[in-house]
């Protein structure tokens, strides 16, 4: 038997609980672009087709000041505080 | 942790458990059996034992289960010795020699601790603790021992048993989760198995030799060094101790590691977006200062490849903690398309004797005495920079910036940085002509600057800047010349390398600037 000490941030894997799931998608909806180039373009498209599926639900647009940084905690608190769901786009 | 002898339980000969709970008046004596002293007063015991047991509790702890049983063979003492071979109570006790004789008074505090045989105290002590117990004073023939004898290395200070009972202790410092290995396992699949390796055989970070490793450095196990994304794990010192162990490095090159931990767990270094890009990023970690020889860095030949212990095992321990402390897996949140072979390692020293000018850490503000490392992100190289005819300063540092040119791809102008490694020979070339760092850059900047027009995409190469924004410059515009760098503080400067060869080397940047990744220095200061 030999012993190691545990290399790792001791974050023991689990399973991540999902938030459940609406039947239905009402309120505030943000739209995170992180920065890469095109993002804006994919997001533009995708805003279009939602809204003409949504006509009820209010999109607010935001933006990583730069994709190779995690999100400022400000923002991060700030979509949070303004929506119901969000879509984050990736691009290049 | 002081000498005393606290409660315990041990077996003996026949295999009782005897507990002593060090409450009351008490000798307890710690021998060895191949030391001579010992052996030498074991008859001494045996009398004090006839004398003082009937009013006080008496043991004798024997340290390998053989040697009791030959001690008894030999002596057939009247008191059965108690085995401590696993050492815990002699760790506890503190002892570095033996014999060493404890004796607690009435309350249980310690009254007397005797080390070694020096007849004198041995003789006093028999006395007073005649008077005090109102017992018979030993049957001995005083004269007939030596006066003094010097005692023998406890077995629990011996250098090869010492960190693991200091491991197992309960007042160890290590506070990492054990993962105990079945023992039909073999240790290095099983890591390969666990996901901590980079894909090369690991050291197994036992108890012992993490604690080895903590002896290289003062700070406490303990410490938070850091927040490293992308899990933003703590690495602890203990933490860096375990991947330096994994990585083969030396007890010594401790401080270096914690000292690049906090490097790159900084905004500006920005090791999560380094991490992260599908480009390839990897830091490069140059040493400077005294520190250099102390651990023993290759500064000289082959100072960027294989060989050297401390070059390679550093930058691989700071590669381990940032996938194993700070979660960037390959195909998790490392994105690299094509990876990089200096993923694995990159750390060397700058040859600062063989630079005629300043060394890059007081280039970048510390004292030539300090020891300081420098942390720079690469996304290629080194790239050789091949010139073995320039005889001119300027016809060499010209050749320098066409190589340069080629970062990103030569079109790219203005968008990352570089990290130029000056060989030897290339120094006497550019000295010749009392070339100052300033005047490589300079020469790097006036050979790559372009026209704007020259750097537009067209049907050659389709990058560049964009042929739509050409469209709409006007003629003045286009003709502005670009360098290749935005700045000439993008133009980082080291000397290394061996005597022979025209062969500089050259690690072209990554993002540069906030958007990126900025070099990071810092002093090492647990020195």
């Amino acid at each position: 038997m030999t012993t190691i000490l545990d290399p790792t941030n001791e974050r023991v894997p689990v399973a991540r609980t999902i938030t459940p799931r609406p039947a239905a998608i009402t309120g505030n909806v943000a739209f995170l672009d992180i920065s890469k180039p095109r993002g804006n373009v994919l997001i533009d498209r995708l805003q279009e087709l939602l809204s003409e599926r949504l006509p009820e639900v209010t999109f607010n647009r935001y933006a990583k000041p730069t994709f190779t940084k995690p999100a400022p905690d400000e923002l991060r608190q700030q979509i949070n505080a303004e929506n119901d769901f969000v879509i984050e786009a990736l691009a290049d | 942790m002081s000498m005393a002898v606290g409660p315990f339980s041990l077996s003996n000969l026949a295999g009782e458990d005897v507990s002593f709970a060090a409450d009351g008046p008490s000798l307890v004596c710690f021998v060895k059996e191949d030391c001579p002293t010992c052996r030498e007063v074991m008859p001494v015991l045996a009398a004090f034992h006839a004398a003082f047991a009937p009013n006080m509790e008496f043991h004798v702890i024997g340290q390998t289960d053989s040697g009791n049983a030959q001690l008894d063979k030999t002596f057939a003492p009247p008191f059965s010795l108690l085995d401590d071979s696993t050492l815990k109570v002699s760790f506890a006790a503190d002892i570095d020699t033996v014999p060493t004789l404890f004796v607690n008074g009435a309350d249980g505090t310690p009254v007397h601790t005797l080390i070694g045989f020096v007849r004198s105290e041995w003789q006093a002590l028999a006395q007073q603790l005649s008077a005090q117990l109102d017992s018979a004073t030993p049957a001995l023939d005083w004269d007939e021992l030596p006066e003094w004898r010097p005692g023998c290395g406890s077995l629990s200070v011996d250098p090869l048993i010492a960190d693991r009972l200091r491991a197992e202790s309960e007042n160890s410092p290590l506070r990492a989760r054990r993962i105990e290995i079945g023992g039909a396992d073999d240790e290095v699949e099983f890591m390969f198995d666990q996901g901590f390796s980079d894909g090369l055989p690991l050291v197994p970070p036992t108890p012992e030799r993490v604690l080895r490793m903590l002896s290289g450095t003062q700070r406490d196990p303990q410490e938070v060094l850091a927040v490293m994304p992308p899990n933003m794990g703590e690495v602890t010192v203990e933490k860096v101790a375990i991947n330096a162990v994994m990585a083969g490095c030396k007890p010594e090159y401790m401080p270096v590691i914690n000292t690049v931990v906090q490097a790159i767990c900084t905004d500006e270094y920005n090791i999560h977006g380094v991490m992260a890009t599908t480009m390839g990023a990897s830091p490069v970690i140059v040493v400077n200062g005294p520190i250099r020889e102390r651990i023993g860095m290759n500064m000289k030949l082959g100072a960027l490849g294989q060989g050297n212990r401390a070059n390679a095992t550093i930058g691989r321990a700071v590669r381990l903690l940032i996938r194993n402390v700070g979660g960037a897996e390959p195909g998790g949140t490392e994105r690299s398309t094509l990876g990089n072979p200096m993923k694995f390692t990159m750390c060397f020293a700058e040859w600062e004797e063989r630079n005629p000018w300043q060394p890059l850490h007081v280039e970048r503000g510390y004292n030539p005495e300090d020891s300081v490392v420098t942390v720079f992100t690469m996304s290629s190289g080194p790239t050789l920079i091949v010139d073995q005819d320039s005889r001119s300063a300027a016809e060499l540092a010209g050749t320098m910036g066409l190589c340069l040119e080629s970062a990103f791809n030569p079109k790219a102008h203005y968008a990352t940085d570089c990290l130029l490694v000056v060989v030897p020979e290339h120094i006497d070339t550019l000295l010749r002509d009392g070339y100052s760092k300033a005047d490589l850059r300079a020469r790097i900047q006036e050979v790559t600057a372009r026209p704007i027009r020259d750097l537009v995409a067209n049907d050659i190469s389709g990058t560049g800047f964009k042929r739509e924004m050409a469209a709409s410059m006007t003629a003045e515009q286009l003709d502005k010349k670009l360098p290749k760098f935005k700045s000439e503080e993008d133009i980082h400067i080291v000397v290394a390398g061996s005597e022979a060869g025209k062969f500089s080397g050259a690690f072209h940047g990554w993002a540069t600037g906030e958007i990126g990744s900025i070099s990071v220095s810092r002093r090492i200061e647990e020195l």
